[in-house]
C-alpha cells in the first residue's frame, strides 16, 4: 500500500485538487485580511462561477480555459457591486451584520441557482476531459494538471499585485489600519470594494480550472467553502502564503488520506490537522501572532 | 352553458375519432397510469430512459387500440419526477394517488421504489417496479408491489455461479476480487450479498470499496486497486461512476482479468459501448438483457435508435414492465384498484420479448425473471451464457 508506485500518484493528484483548494482561499483569505468579514457566501459565489463556464460552454461552445478572462472580469464586476450596493450598506459598519448579509446572500444564490437550473448535477465535455500525462508512475489528468498550474500562476499574479502595485499597498494599509489609511487619502470604501471584487475573480479563475474535470449543481460551493474555511484558518487568517500552501497541504492530506483510509474516511485528516493547528498554533502556519 | 358543454363533448368525441380512426364510437375514459422515475438529478440519465420506455410502450398500446376490455380505452400517462430522491418520490405518489391514477409504475432506483412502492400501499395503489432490484422491495409483505424483472439475489447467484464455471473450465487463473459499489440500498446489498458468499465459491474478496453518487475522481479508488491487484473488479454502481471507474482504470493502466459486473450500469450498455469503445472492450456483465433472438425485440431497438436514443436495459424493462400492467389490466376488466392488484397477482403474461420463463407471481416477484450474462466482443455485446440465448463464447480471462 505505501508502495512509490502507489503514493506519488496519489500525491500528485491531492497537490492538483489543493491548488484549486487554495485558489478558492485566497479570495476568502484577502476578503477577510482586508474588510474582516467571513463571507459565507463565498461557496455560493463558485457555484455561480461554475453555472457561468457551464452556460458559456454549453450555450456558446465557449472553451472553459478561453472563458477565463471573461469570468475573472464578470466575477470580478459582482464581487465590487455586491460590496458596494448590497453589504456596504446593509451592513451598518457591524461586523456581526455582514456575517448574517452574507450568509443571506448565500441562501437567495444557492435558491436562485435551484430555480434556474433545478438540482441537476451537470457537467462538461471537452477534448481533453480525459487525457492524461505520465509523469513517472503517475498519470495524472490533463486538466488537473492545467488546473495546477493555472491555479499557481493566478496565486501569483495575486500575490504581485498586493505586493507591488499602489492598489496592493491601499489593501495592505487598510487591512492594518483603517483610519490611518483614511488620513493618507486612500479611498476605503473603494478599496473594500475592490478586494471584495479580487476574491470573487480569485473563484471566477477556479470555476474556469475546475469544470473541466468537476461538476457543478446548487450545492457544490458547500463542500469548498467547508475545505476553504479549514486553509484558511490553516495558514492564517489574511495570509496569502498561508492560504497557497494550506490549500496545498490539505489537497495532499485528502487524497492520501482517500487512499489509506478509503473515500469516505479521506476527509477525517483534514480536521484532524485543523485541530491540532488550533490547539497548538491558533494563529495558524503563517499568521502573526494576534 | 349545457349547450356549450354538449358542443364540447361532441367536437372531443369527433376529434378523437378522427384522431384514431381504428377505435370507432365513442371514446371510453381513458385510464391513468403514474409514470414516476428520477428524471433530474444524479440519476437523471437512467430515469429518463426508463420514462421513454414506458411511454414507447403505452404509445403502442394506444396504436394496436388501447385497453380492448375496457373498449379500446387509452393509457394516459401521468408523468412524475422523482428527483433522484426517495422522499420527493413518496410525494410525488401522494399527487398520483390524488389525481385517481389506476396504478403507478416506476420508480428505476430501489431506494426510491422502497419509498414509493410504501407510499403507494397506503392507497392500495398497485405499483407495478421497473427495475428496482432490491429485494427488500418485495420482502415487506406490501400487496400493491409487484416486480417483473429480476431481483439482486437472483442476479448475483447467477452471477458467482457463472463466474465459478467461467473460472473453473479456464483452469481457475482468478482467486481475488474487489468490490466497488455505490452507497444506497441497490450497491450497497448487492456487495454483502457477494461478500457473503463469492468465498463460498472459491474466491478471496480482498476489498469492498463504497463511493458516493454522484463521485467525479475514481484516481484512489483505482490506486488502491493497484496496489490490492485483484484477478477481478466487481463493480456495482450506476452508469455515471460505473462510466467513469472504468476510464479511470483505463486511464492508470489498470487491467485486471477480467470486470466483470453485477447489474453494472454501464456494462452492458450500447452508450457507454459507443461512446469508450475501448474501455468496455471484454467487460463481462450480469445484467437485465432481452431475448437477442426475439424479432420484437430486434425491432423496438430499431425504433429506439432511430429517435437517437440508446437500446438500455431501463428502456426494454420499463417498457416490459408496462406491458405487463396493461395485460393485468385487460383481464381486470375494470379500473379498480383491487381488481388490478388481483390480476398482478395472478398474471401469466408472455406477449414479451424478455428472456424469462412462465411469469408467477410469488409475493409480488415474478419467480420467471432471471437475468443474462453479457461481454463486448468485437464492438458489440453479445450473450454469452445461458447456452440458450448465447450469441457469442466468452472470453475468459481477458487476453490483455
Amino acid at each position: 500500500m505505501l508502495d512509490f508506485d502507489i503514493l506519488f500518484p496519489s500525491l500528485l493528484n491531492g497537490l492538483t485538487t489543493g491548488a484549486v483548494y487554495a485558489l478558492v482561499a485566497l479570495g476568502l483569505t484577502l476578503i477577510y485580511g482586508v474588510l474582516h468579514i467571513i463571507n459565507f457566501a463565498h461557496g455560493a459565489s463558485l457555484m455561480l462561477a461554475l453555472y457561468g463556464v457551464y452556460l458559456l460552454n454549453t450555450r456558446l461552445g465557449w472553451d472553459p480555459y478561453l472563458a477565463l478572462p471573461l469570468m475573472v472580469a464578470g466575477m470580478f464586476a459582482m464581487g465590487y457591486a455586491l460590496q458596494r450596493v448590497v453589504i456596504n450598506r446593509a451592513s451598518h459598519g457591524k461586523d456581526e451584520n455582514i456575517l448574517l448579509v452574507t450568509l443571506g446572500l448565500a441562501i437567495v444564490m444557492e435558491n436562485l441557482a435551484l430555480l434556474a437550473f433545478s438540482a441537476d448535477t451537470r457537467s462538461i465535455d471537452t477534448p481533453y476531459t480525459l487525457r492524461t500525462v505520465p509523469i513517472g508512475p503517475a498519470m495524472i489528468a490533463l486538466p488537473k494538471l492545467i488546473a495546477f498550474g493555472g491555479a499557481l500562476a493566478v496565486a501569483g499574479s495575486l500575490l504581485w499585485i498586493v505586493k507591488r502595485t499602489d492598489l496592493g499597498r491601499a489593501i495592505r494599509a487598510v487591512a492594518k489600519e483603517k483610519q490611518g489609511a483614511k488620513l493618507m487619502g486612500i479611498d476605503v470604501e473603494h478599496v473594500y470594494a475592490m478586494s471584495f471584487g479580487i476574491g470573487l475573480a480569485c473563484l471566477g479563475a477556479a470555476a474556469c480550472f475546475l469544470l473541466p474535470a468537476y461538476y457543478v449543481n446548487p450545492q457544490v460551493g458547500s463542500g469548498f467553502v467547508l475545505v476553504a474555511f479549514t486553509i484558511v484558518v490553516l495558514g492564517g487568517m489574511g495570509s496569502f502564503s498561508g492560504a497557497l500552501l494550506g490549500g496545498l497541504l490539505i489537497g495532499v492530506v485528502e487524497s492520501i488520506g482517500g487512499l489509506l483510509l478509503g473515500d469516505s474516511l479521506g476527509q477525517v485528516g483534514i480536521y484532524l490537522i485543523f485541530i491540532a493547528v488550533l490547539l497548538l498554533r491558533p494563529q495558524g502556519l503563517f499568521g502573526d501572532r494576534a | 352553458m349545457k349547450n356549450r358543454r354538449t358542443f364540447i363533448q361532441h367536437s372531443a368525441a369527433a376529434a378523437s375519432t378522427l384522431a384514431f380512426p381504428l377505435i370507432g364510437g365513442a371514446q371510453p375514459a381513458a385510464v391513468k397510469i403514474g409514470v414516476l422515475h428520477p428524471v433530474t438529478g444524479a440519476l437523471a440519465f437512467s430515469g429518463q430512459q426508463c420514462r421513454e420506455g414506458a411511454l414507447m410502450a403505452i404509445e403502442d398500446i394506444n396504436k394496436a387500440g388501447g385497453l380492448k376490455a375496457l373498449g379500446g380505452a387509452r393509457i394516459e400517462a401521468m408523468l412524475g419526477d422523482a428527483q433522484s430522491q426517495p422522499q420527493v418520490g413518496a410525494a410525488e405518489i401522494e399527487k398520483m394517488n390524488e389525481a385517481g391514477v389506476a396504478s403507478v409504475l416506476g420508480a428505476f432506483a430501489s431506494a426510491i421504489c422502497l419509498a414509493t412502492t410504501q407510499a403507494a400501499a397506503k392507497y392500495n395503489l398497485p405499483h407495478v417496479v421497473d427495475i428496482g432490484v432490491a429485494d427488500q422491495i418485495v420482502q415487506r409483505g406490501l400487496k400493491n408491489t409487484f416486480r417483473f424483472g429480476p431481483g439482486y439475489g437472483v442476479c448475483a447467484q447467477i452471477a458467482m455461479v457463472n463466474l465459478h464455471v467461467l473460472n473453473s473450465v479456464a483452469g481457475k487463473p482468478a482467486k481475488t476480487v474487489m468490490i466497488i459499489h455505490e452507497e444506497s440500498l441497490f450497491g450497497t446489498g448487492t456487495a454483502n450479498l457477494l461478500t457473503r458468499e463469492l468465498p463460498g465459491f472459491g474466491f478471496e474478496v480482498k476489498e469492498v470499496i463504497k463511493h458516493a453518487n454522484p463521485t467525479r475522481d475514481f484516481n484512489n479508488i483505482v490506486l488502491r486497486m493497484k496496489a490490492l491487484n485483484p484477478d477481478i473488479v466487481i463493480p456495482a454502481n450506476y452508469y455515471n461512476e460505473y462510466a467513469l471507474l472504468v476510464r479511470t482504470m483505463q486511464q492508470q493502466k489498470v487491467q485486471p482479468k477480467a470486470i466483470y459486473s453485477v447489474l453494472g450500469g454501464a456494462a452492458s450498455s450500447f452508450k457507454f459501448l459507443k461512446e469508450f469503445p475501448d474501455a468496455a472492450n471484454g467487460i463481462i456483465d450480469c445484467n437485465h438483457w432481452f431475448n437477442p433472438k426475439d424479432k420484437r425485440a430486434v425491432d423496438l431497438r430499431k425504433r429506439v435508435e432511430a429517435k437517437n436514443l440508446f437500446f438500455t436495459y431501463e428502456i426494454f424493462n420499463t417498457y416490459t414492465a408496462m406491458m405487463f400492467l396493461a395485460d393485468a389490466i385487460n383481464r381486470a376488466k375494470s379500473t379498480d384498484r383491487a381488481a388490478i392488484t388481483a390480476a398482478l397477482a395472478g398474471s401469466s403474461f408472455s406477449d414479451h420479448f424478455m428472456p424469462y420463463g412462465p411469469t408467477k407471481m410469488v409475493d409480488g416477484q415474478n419467480t420467471g425473471a432471471q437475468p443474462l450474462m453479457t461481454q463486448v466482443l468485437g464492438g458489440d455485446i453479445k450473450v454469452i451464457i445461458p447456452r440458450d440465448y448465447r450469441q457469442a463464447e466468452p472470453m475468459f480471462p481477458l487476453k490483455s
